[in-house]
């Protein structure tokens, strides 16, 4: 049963919400209780930037159960606007605008549906940015 | 006709999908000719969108254009005849997606194409009453054409989302005045085990798409004391290119008025997004002071139609985000079998 | 701390066990490793194993290992540390031994990755490489986090080199009875396989199969007393960020740097003095970063290294001897036991025609999902 898990993470997946700790700046996704990082206990409530550069990236053809009808897809590493690295499937790009550099913005998208009868699980994806005219 | 000065569009906001399919390739498939088509092209879902997510990147677009604090949304209404759930509403999603959440009010609504037009016309009653005090409308498919049928050249996918609040300084265009014309017209219509809707082909044109624009149209225009020199851009529901030019002939709307608000032959029919897509794009170039008349239409049947006066506040909030024109630009061409691809995915029941 | 000897090992082949469930599998390894070492009984049993209850709807191995390996009123119970389960079994034993507490421990690892469809141990990996909510939830899965690193490494020191070591591992599983592929591969092959995750090909990765393997761990005062080769064996671990991109550079390992250097204080040996190693090449750029960041290569080099045959059966410091986890296997909770009994096998004598030249020692390194953890074992020839 995945929907109390996934209710528990849409502030993270529906809009990069989370905590980063006063002290040391490490954001974390989840509600902390300790930070990771430098193990202080005062967090601030935070979103994180919806853009930021593509640092590397993956096409993954041989996809895990859950995810076969989306194959091939995308994995990336981006850098976004104040330095957090974020790992995010990417969408809505053609093959010769994947390169390492190109800046990429967060959409809400499908990242998983279970079955015909389960729940639809939402999240962010990052696409590259529209080129603003 | 309603009078409903004092209640405008705070924030707008068009989307629609990347990839598109041309009319041409849809024919190919099924022997069809070269010209006669509907429309050029229309906009195809990718596979991991779906009525949702649209429906929030528009809400995005228009909350970038609004600047409030998205906590202040009381309503949110999403008007689709594709929802992702049948039981579960849409708007919760697209409120918990923007930040909105916890809302007042969050329910879909359906009326085939003029169901987000509708979700404006009872986010603009809330207001008025003071129920809200800022309310989101939104309208948005991925329709999905039979195939073979007249209608796959078009049923397409966007969403279009305004943010409505009282009328103030910072407002884009005020509402002026609303007319509603509904009767039982079945031109239209699914049944729920059914992947695809049923049409009664070309009973869908006079009976129902002229009749009810017109009479909704006429009664605005009568009853309000408009004349049509006080309209500068006049938005038709539009399910292809000819249906819309025809009724303005019959309604002698000038063509020059018609076609800033006239995607269809680019974009295809977005069913619930439809009109309002076509009014986001007339925002997108209208300056303060101009009006607009906005004519929506839902099969089964019922038209929609209000008068908007552009105010100041376009030219402030107007560039803060994409205008629609980027989005039909951005565009990946597919062939049919990725077509089939796609379509399959959303429609998994 | 009383010291840790490694008395006796017994494993299977690395196959499609279609025949036998988990724990028959993993029995037959306990039982040869108990009359490897020549003895009845233990005073506890350690299991390792990651994926039981996704794959085999079952839990509760620790219990279920006594009952089947003839040992009932033993105490028992499974460590899981993802794909490095069978280290942590081995940790857990060898603290046992180390505290004084027990004689004799029985440390058994095994995995049944063909009772999934090979998408479903993806989906194994998705659980464990990352978190549920965060890389599992995209389906940023084991082969996609190896490919980014891959990425990563090639854009700063290039990637020549990184697909031989799936030629080594080959090479040296030729011919060998326990390993899944004992047959060579041209890195020719390597390279048109079709890709998993790019730049990360198929025959980089190590393939799915069912193995259990065994040690039996005794303390210092019983292997006086039996006739085995007296070989101590010393572990240590260290944890790191789970995910690589939010360590300070994910091209070091820290977990593998850590326990590489602790358990080289624990043992009194320099890197110089480790005769072999056992890498973690579930993945090949995997293989190259155990040995940069357990010092063993300079940063950027272990590929230029693995081509100038530095880690063959004939090299300055041979590397998966039988194969490592690309050729001779990689059943996920049997393998850092696999590794442990290879270095066994080879310092005891035993290793047949892969028998280096009497070496001393031997270094395993085992990690989870993308070094999130790592359990370095060394073992030591000594006489007691």
């Amino acid at each position: 049963m995945r929907v109390p898990g996934y209710w528990r993470n849409m502030p993270f997946l529906y809009r990069l919400a989370g905590w980063k700790c006063i002290h040391c700046g490490a954001f974390h996704h989840y509600k902390p209780v300790i930070c990771r990082r430098c193990r202080s206990k005062e967090f601030a409530q935070v979103e994180l930037p919806g853009s930021g550069r593509l640092i590397a990236y993956t096409v993954i053809r041989s996809p895990p159960k859950e995810f076969e009808r989306y194959a091939p897809y995308a994995i990336g590493l981006i850098e976004l606007e104040d330095g957090t690295k974020i790992i995010s499937q990417l969408t809505d790009f053609k093959e010769d605008e994947l390169r390492d550099g190109i800046r990429v913005e967060a959409v809400f998208r499908r990242v998983r549906v279970n079955g015909e009868q389960g729940i639809i699980e939402y999240g962010y994806k990052f696409r590259p940015v529209l080129r603003r005219s | 006709m309603v009078k409903l000065g004092g209640v405008a569009i705070q924030g707008y906001g068009g989307y629609i999908p990347r990839y598109r399919i041309r009319a041409e390739e849809i024919g190919r498939m099924w022997g069809q000719d070269k010209s006669g088509f509907p429309v050029a092209e229309k906009a195809v879902a990718g596979i991991d969108e779906d009525t949702a997510t649209m429906a929030v990147e528009a809400a995005r677009i228009a909350l970038r254009r609004a600047g409030i604090d998205p906590r202040r949304i009381g309503a949110v209404y999403v008007g689709s005849e594709s929802k992702p759930y049948a039981v579960k509403p849409t708007g919760t999603i697209v409120a918990e997606a923007i930040g909105a959440s916890p809302t007042k009010l969050a329910a879909d609504l359906e009326f085939a194409c003029k169901a987000g037009s509708e979700a404006m016309a009872i986010i603009a009653g809330l207001i008025r009453s003071g129920q809200v005090e800022y309310g989101l409308a939104i309208g948005a498919d991925t329709a999905q054409g039979r195939p073979g049928d007249a209608l796959e050249y078009t049923a397409a996918s966007g969403a279009a989302a305004f943010i409505l609040g009282k009328t103030d300084h910072r407002a884009i265009a005020e509402i002026e005045a609303w007319s509603g014309y509904a009767t039982d017209t079945p031109d239209f219509w699914r049944r729920p085990d059914d992947k695809y809707p049923m049409h009664a082909a070309r009973f869908t044109g006079e009976p129902a798409y002229f009749k009810h624009i017109i009479g909704a149209v006429q009664s605005l225009l009568e009853n309000d004391g408009y004349m049509l020199n006080d309209i500068d851009y006049v938005v038709f529901h539009q399910p292809n290119v000819k249906f819309p030019l025809a009724v303005a002939r019959y309604l002698k709307v000038g063509q020059e008025k018609v076609s800033p608000g006239l995607i269809a032959n680019f974009v295809g029919n977005t069913y619930s997004a439809c009109s309002l897509l076509g009014l986001v794009n007339v925002l997108d170039q209208a300056q303060p002071g101009q009006r607009i008349l906005v004519a929506s239409y839902g099969s089964g049947a019922g038209s929609d139609a209000f008068v908007l006066r552009v105010l100041e506040g376009i030219l402030e909030k107007r560039d803060l985000a994409p205008k629609l024109a980027e989005f039909v630009e951005n565009k990946i061409y597919i062939d049919y079998s990725t077509y089939l691809k796609l379509r399959d995915e959303i429609l998994v029941r | 701390m009383v010291g840790v000897y490694v008395a006796g090992v017994g494993f299977t082949k690395i196959a499609e066990h279609w025949d036998k469930d988990l724990e028959q599998l993993m029995a037959e390894a306990a039982v040869k490793a108990l009359e490897d070492a020549g003895v009845s009984t233990v005073n506890a049993i350690y299991v390792g194993c990651a994926l039981s209850e996704y794959l085999q709807y079952q839990a509760n191995l620790g219990a279920l290992m006594a009952e089947c390996a003839g040992l009932v009123g033993v105490p028992a119970f499974r460590a899981e540390a993802a794909e490095a389960s069978g280290a942590a079994a081995l940790y857990s034993g060898f603290c046992d031994i180390a505290s004084g507490r027990s004689e004799a421990v029985l440390v058994v690892g095994g995995e049944k990755l063909s009772d999934g469809l090979s998408e479903e141990v993806s989906s194994g990996t998705l659980m464990m490489s990352g978190r549920s909510w965060y890389e599992g939830f995209m389906g940023a899965d084991f082969y996609a986090m190896s490919a980014l690193l891959y990425r990563l490494y090639s854009k700063r020191y290039g990637d020549e080199g990184i697909p031989f070591f799936p030629v080594i591992s080959h090479e040296h599983a030729e011919g060998v009875a326990h390993a899944q592929y004992p047959f060579k591969i041209t890195l020719d092959r390597v390279l048109e396989s079709p890709f998993i995750a790019e730049p990360l090909r198929m025959l980089e990765v190590s393939g799915i199969g069912d193995g259990a393997a065994a040690l039996v761990l005794v303390s210092e005062e019983l292997a006086r007393r039996l006739k085995s080769p007296k070989i101590k064996i010393f572990i240590s671990s260290a944890t790191d960020y789970m995910n690589p991109f939010d360590r300070e550079d994910p091209l070091r390992l820290q977990s593998v740097m850590l326990s590489v250097s602790k358990v080289l204080e624990q043992a009194g040996i320099s890197r110089g003095e480790v005769s072999m190693v056992e890498l973690h090449d579930s993945a090949s750029i995997l293989g190259a970063l155990c040995l940069e960041s357990g010092g063993f290569s300079p940063p950027g080099t272990a590929g230029k290294l693995a081509m100038k045959g530095e880690f063959g059966l004939n090299g300055r410091l041979p590397c998966n001897t039988f194969g490592g986890l690309k050729a001779r296997g990689h059943p996920f909770g049997a393998t850092a036991i696999y590794q442990v009994a290879e270095i066994y096998l080879q310092l005891a004598g035993r290793a047949g025609k892969n028998q280096l030249d009497k070496p001393r020692t031997g270094l395993a390194i085992s990690l989870s999902g993308v070094g999130a953890a790592a359990f370095t074992s060394l073992l030591k020839m000594e006489e007691v």
